[in-house]
C-alpha cells in the first residue's frame, strides 16, 4: 500500500514537472513575451526599449536557466546597471531580492504577478479560498441531490420514475454552465428578480441572494452525470443474489434498499464524484467569469489574458495538483471502500 | 420611424415556415427509416424507443438546418441594419419587409439568421474534430493495449499528461492569437492529420497484402485523397483551392483534437486489453496473422459498439467545448455567428435585453441533448444483443 502511494506520488511529481515545463514553454513564446512587454511599459514604446525591458527583467536568459530559477534550483538575479554596477529589484512591488538568491517554487516563492502588481502567493491563495467556498456549496448541493436521483431511478429499473429521471439527467449533462447560467439568470434575476445575477458582492460575504445562482449553475452540469453513474451502480446491485435473498426472506422493499443495496451501490459514485473535480475546475472558470466572482477561475482568466507568466504557472501548478491528487484519493478510497479490490 | 411588429403567433408560424426544407428532409429520412427499419441494423433499432427517435430527430434537424442554412435564414448573419438595433422579436425590417423573427442584437444583426448559420460552424468542426481524435486515439490506443510494456507506459503517461490539464487552461495556452505567429499549430496539424493517412494505409495493407490488384488501387486512392486534403489543410496549398481552412479555425481544430484524443486513446486501450484475451484473437495469432492485422481487422471491429456510443457523446462534448471557446472569445472571429460567441455577446447585456441570449443557448442545448439521447439509446440497444 505504501509503495503504491509512494510510486503514485512520484508519478504525480514527474507529471507536474513535465506540465509546468510545457506551460513555461508556451507562455514564453516570442509573441507572448512581446505582449507582456507592451502591457508592462508605457504606451507607444519603441521596439528597442521593449527589447531592453525584456533583457533587464531577465526574460532573455536561457530558457532552461529561467525555468530553473522559477523552480528554485538556480539563483534569481536582480537588475544590474552595467555602468554603475548598482543593483535594483526586478519588480519593486513584490520584494524581489537585491542579491542573487535561490527563490523559486521549491522555496515556496511562486514569483511575481505582473498584472496584479503583487506576489503570486498574495493573489492566488485568497482566490483559492474563495473558490474553495464555492466548491463546498456546490458539492453540498450536488452530491445529495444526484445520489437521491440516481437511487430513486435505479431502484426499479424501467419504471416510469426511472424513465423520467434518466431523461432529466441526460438533459442536465447536455447543459453546459454557460447555457444554464444564462437561462437561470434570465428566469431568476431578470424575470422573477429573486436572485442577484452577479456574485461580485459575494467576496464581502455570501448570502442566499448573491450566491445561489453560481452554485446551482455549477451543480446542475455535474448532477446529471453523477446521477447516471449512481443509477447504473444501483441497477447492478439490485440484480444481485443477496438482494433477492433479502426480498425472499420477507423484508420490505424499502428496508432492502436502505440496508442492503445502498451501501454497495454507493462505492462507484464515490470514484465518480472525486473524478468530477477536473470538470468542476473548468466549470469554475466559466461560472466565476460569468458571475464576476473573484476566485481561482477569475484569476486564471486574468492571468492568461494578460500573459502574467508567474501567476499562470502558479494557476497551472495548482489545478494540475488538484486533478492528480483527486485521482489518487479516488483510487485509494475505492480500495478502502471495496475490500474486494487490492491495491498493488 | 416606428418599428412595426408582428404578433407572437405570427412569429411562431413564420419560424416554422422558414424551416420548410428541414421539415421536408426530416419527413423523407424519418419516413424511409421507419419503412425499412428491419433492414437497417443498429440504426433501425434506434426507432424502437422514444428516446432513440427523439435523438435521431434532433440530430437530423440540426444537420438539415446546417445544410440548408442559406435558404432558411432570411438575412445575412453578419449584415447590420442599424434601425433594427436591439429590436424585440417579430420586428419588420423596413427595406425588405422581412421579419427579424427573434429580434435584433446590439449590433443590429438578425438573431434568427445567426442561430441558423451558427449550426454550420458547429456541425462542421465538431464531427470532423471528433473523427480526427478517433483516428489518433485508435492508431495509438491499439498498439498500447495490444503490446503493453514500454510502449504502453510511454503512451499512457503522455495521455495522462494531457488529461491532467484543465481543458480551459489548455485552450488559453493553445488558442491565443499570438500562437499563430509560431509554427506550433501547423506542426501539430501536420502531426495529427498524418494519422488518418497512416490508419487507412495500414488498414488496406494488412488486409490485401497478398492481392496486389486491390491493394494498389486502395493505397493509391488513400494517398492521393489523403495527400490532397493534407496539403490543403496543413500547408493551405491545395492545387484546386477547394480544401481550405482559415488559420484561426485550424488552430481551434488542432486544439480540440489534441484535447479529446487522449480520451479516445484510453477507451481504445482498455477495450483492446479486454478483447485480446478472446479466442478469436488467439486463433488469428495461431494462423500467423501479423499484429497489425489482428489489431485492425479482429479487435477493432469488435470494439465498435462502445466506440460509436463514445463518438456520439464526444461530438456533443466537442460542441460544448466549441461553445466554451466562443464564450471566452478564443480563436473564432468576434463577429462569427457560432453559438458560443453569440451567448457571450448576449450574456453581457442580460440586464437590458434577454431575447438575443435565448436562441443560441437553446440551440446548443438541444443539439447536445439530441446527441446524448442518441448515445443513450445506442448503448441500450447494443446491450440487448
Amino acid at each position: 500500500m505504501f509503495s503504491f502511494i509512494a510510486r503514485r506520488i512520484g508519478t504525480i511529481l514527474l507529471t507536474m514537472l513535465c506540465l509546468t515545463l510545457v506551460v513555461f514553454f508556451l507562455v514564453n513564446l516570442e509573441p507572448n513575451l512581446k505582449k507582456l512587454a507592451i502591457s508592462q511599459t508605457e504606451m507607444h514604446t519603441p521596439a528597442d526599449q521593449l527589447e531592453s525591458w525584456l533583457v533587464n527583467h531577465g526574460y532573455r536568459q536561457n530558457f532552461f536557466v529561467r525555468y530553473g530559477q522559477w523552480l528554485g534550483v538556480l539563483p534569481k538575479h536582480p537588475i544590474t546597471d552595467p555602468a554603475t554596477g548598482k543593483t535594483t529589484q526586478r519588480f519593486s512591488f513584490c520584494n524581489d531580492p537585491i542579491e542573487p538568491t535561490f527563490s523559486g517554487v521549491l522555496q515556496g516563492d511562486f514569483g511575481c504577478s505582473t498584472k496584479f502588481k503583487t506576489t503570486v502567493g498574495a493573489k492566488l491563495f485568497p482566490a483559492l479560498g474563495a473558490t474553495g467556498l464555492l466548491m463546498f456549496w456546490v458539492l453540498a448541493v450536488m452530491v445529495p441531490i444526484s445520489l437521491l436521483i440516481g437511487i430513486l431511478a435505479g431502484m426499479r429499473e424501467g419504471s416510469r420514475t426511472d424513465r423520467v429521471l434518466s431523461v432529466a439527467s441526460i438533459a442536465s449533462t447536455a447543459t453546459p454552465e454557460y447555457v444554464s447560467g444564462v437561462i437561470f439568470t434570465v428566469i431568476f434575476a431578470s424575470w422573477l428578480g429573486w436572485l442577484n445575477g452577479s456574485a461580485a458582492s459575494a467576496s464581502q460575504g455570501i448570502t442566499f441572494y448573491n450566491f445561489t445562482l453560481p452554485v446551482i449553475t455549477l451543480a446542475i452540469y455535474g448532477i446529471g452525470y453523477i446521477a447516471r453513474m449512481t443509477r447504473a451502480s444501483m441497477v447492478e446491485v439490485m440484480t444481485q443474489q443477496y438482494i433477492r435473498t433479502a426480498r425472499l426472506k420477507g423484508l420490505s422493499f424499502s428496508s432492502v434498499v436502505i440496508k442492503h443495496a445502498l451501501r454497495n451501490a454507493l462505492i462507484a459514485p464515490f470514484t465518480v464524484i472525486m473524478l468530477q473535480f477536473p470538470w468542476l475546475l473548468t466549470g469554475v472558470v466559466i461560472v466565476e467569469v460569468m458571475f464576476r466572482y473573484q476566485g481561482f477561475g477569475y484569476t486564471l482568466v486574468e492571468a492568461a489574458g494578460n500573459n502574467d507568466i508567474d501567476l499562470l504557472l502558479g494557476c497551472s501548478l495548482v489545478s494540475v495538483f488538484i486533478v492528480l491528487i483527486t485521482q489518487l484519493i479516488s483510487d485509494v478510497g475505492y480500495a478502502f471502500l471495496n475490500p474486494r479490490i487490492r491495491v498493488q | 420611424m416606428q418599428t412595426e411588429y408582428i404578433s407572437a403567433f405570427d412569429v411562431v408560424i413564420g419560424v416554422l415556415w422558414r424551416f420548410w426544407p428541414v421539415w421536408v428532409g426530416l419527413i423523407l429520412v424519418m419516413g424511409a427509416s421507419f419503412t425499412y427499419k428491419k433492414r437497417l441494423g443498429l440504426y433501425g433499432q434506434l426507432f424502437d424507443s422514444g428516446v432513440g427517435i427523439a435523438g435521431v430527430f434532433i440530430c437530423l434537424f440540426w444537420l438539415f438546418t446546417a445544410i440548408f442554412a442559406s435558404t432558411i435564414s432570411p438575412f445575412d448573419p453578419l449584415a447590420q441594419v442599424s434601425v433594427m438595433k436591439d429590436t424585440l422579436p417579430g420586428a419588420i425590417e423596413p427595406a425588405s419587409k422581412l421579419v427579424y423573427y427573434f429580434g435584433g442584437d446590439k449590433l443590429a444583426r438578425d438573431v434568427f439568421s445567426r442561430m441558423v448559420y451558427g449550426s454550420q460552424i458547429v456541425l462542421i468542426i465538431a464531427p470532423a474534430a471528433t473523427g480526427f481524435a478517433l483516428m489518433v486515439g485508435i492508431t495509438l490506443g491499439l498498439p498500447a493495449g495490444y503490446y503493453g510494456g514500454k510502449i504502453d507506459t510511454l503512451l499512457s503517461f503522455l495521455a495522462n499528461l494531457v488529461l491532467a490539464f484543465p481543458v480551459i487552461l489548455l485552450f488559453y495556452l493553445l488558442v491565443t492569437p499570438g500562437i499563430m505567429d509560431t509554427p506550433i499549430p501547423y506542426a501539430m496539424a501536420g502531426l495529427f492529420f498524418l494519422f488518418p493517412i497512416i490508419f487507412f494505409s495500414v488498414l488496406f495493407w494488412t488486409r490485401f497484402k497478398n492481392r496486389p490488384d486491390r491493394l494498389y488501387i486502395l493505397l493509391g486512392i488513400t494517398l492521393v485523397v489523403g495527400g490532397w486534403i493534407y496539403a490543403g489543410l496543413v500547408f493551405d496549398k491545395d492545387p484546386f483551392h477547394i480544401v481550405h481552412i482559415d488559420p484561426n479555425q485550424l488552430n481551434i481544430f488542432v486544439a480540440v483534437v489534441f484535447a479529446s484524443s487522449p480520451g479516445v486513446f484510453r477507451i481504445v486501450r482498455g477495450l483492446t486489453m479486454d478483447i485480446k484475451t478472446r479466442d478469436y484473437v488467439a486463433a488469428a495469432q495461431t494462423r500467423g496473422e501479423s499484429p497489425w492485422y489482428i489489431m485492425l481487422w479482429e479487435i477493432l471491429p469488435n470494439a465498435r459498439g462502445p466506440l460509436i456510443v463514445d463518438a456520439c457523446l464526444r461530438i456533443g462534448y466537442t460542441t460544448i467545448l466549441l461553445g466554451t471557446l466562443g464564450y471566452f472569445g478564443l480563436g473564432l472571429a468576434p463577429e462569427s455567428p457560432d453559438w458560443g460567441t453569440a451567448i457571450k455577446d448576449a450574456s453581457r447585456l442580460l440586464r437590458s435585453f434577454i431575447h438575443p441570449a435565448l436562441p443560441p443557448t437553446i440551440a446548443l442545448m438541444s443539439f447536445v441533448l439530441g446527441l446524448n439521447l442518441l448515445a443513450d439509446s445506442l448503448r441500450e440497444q447494443s446491450m440487448k444483443d
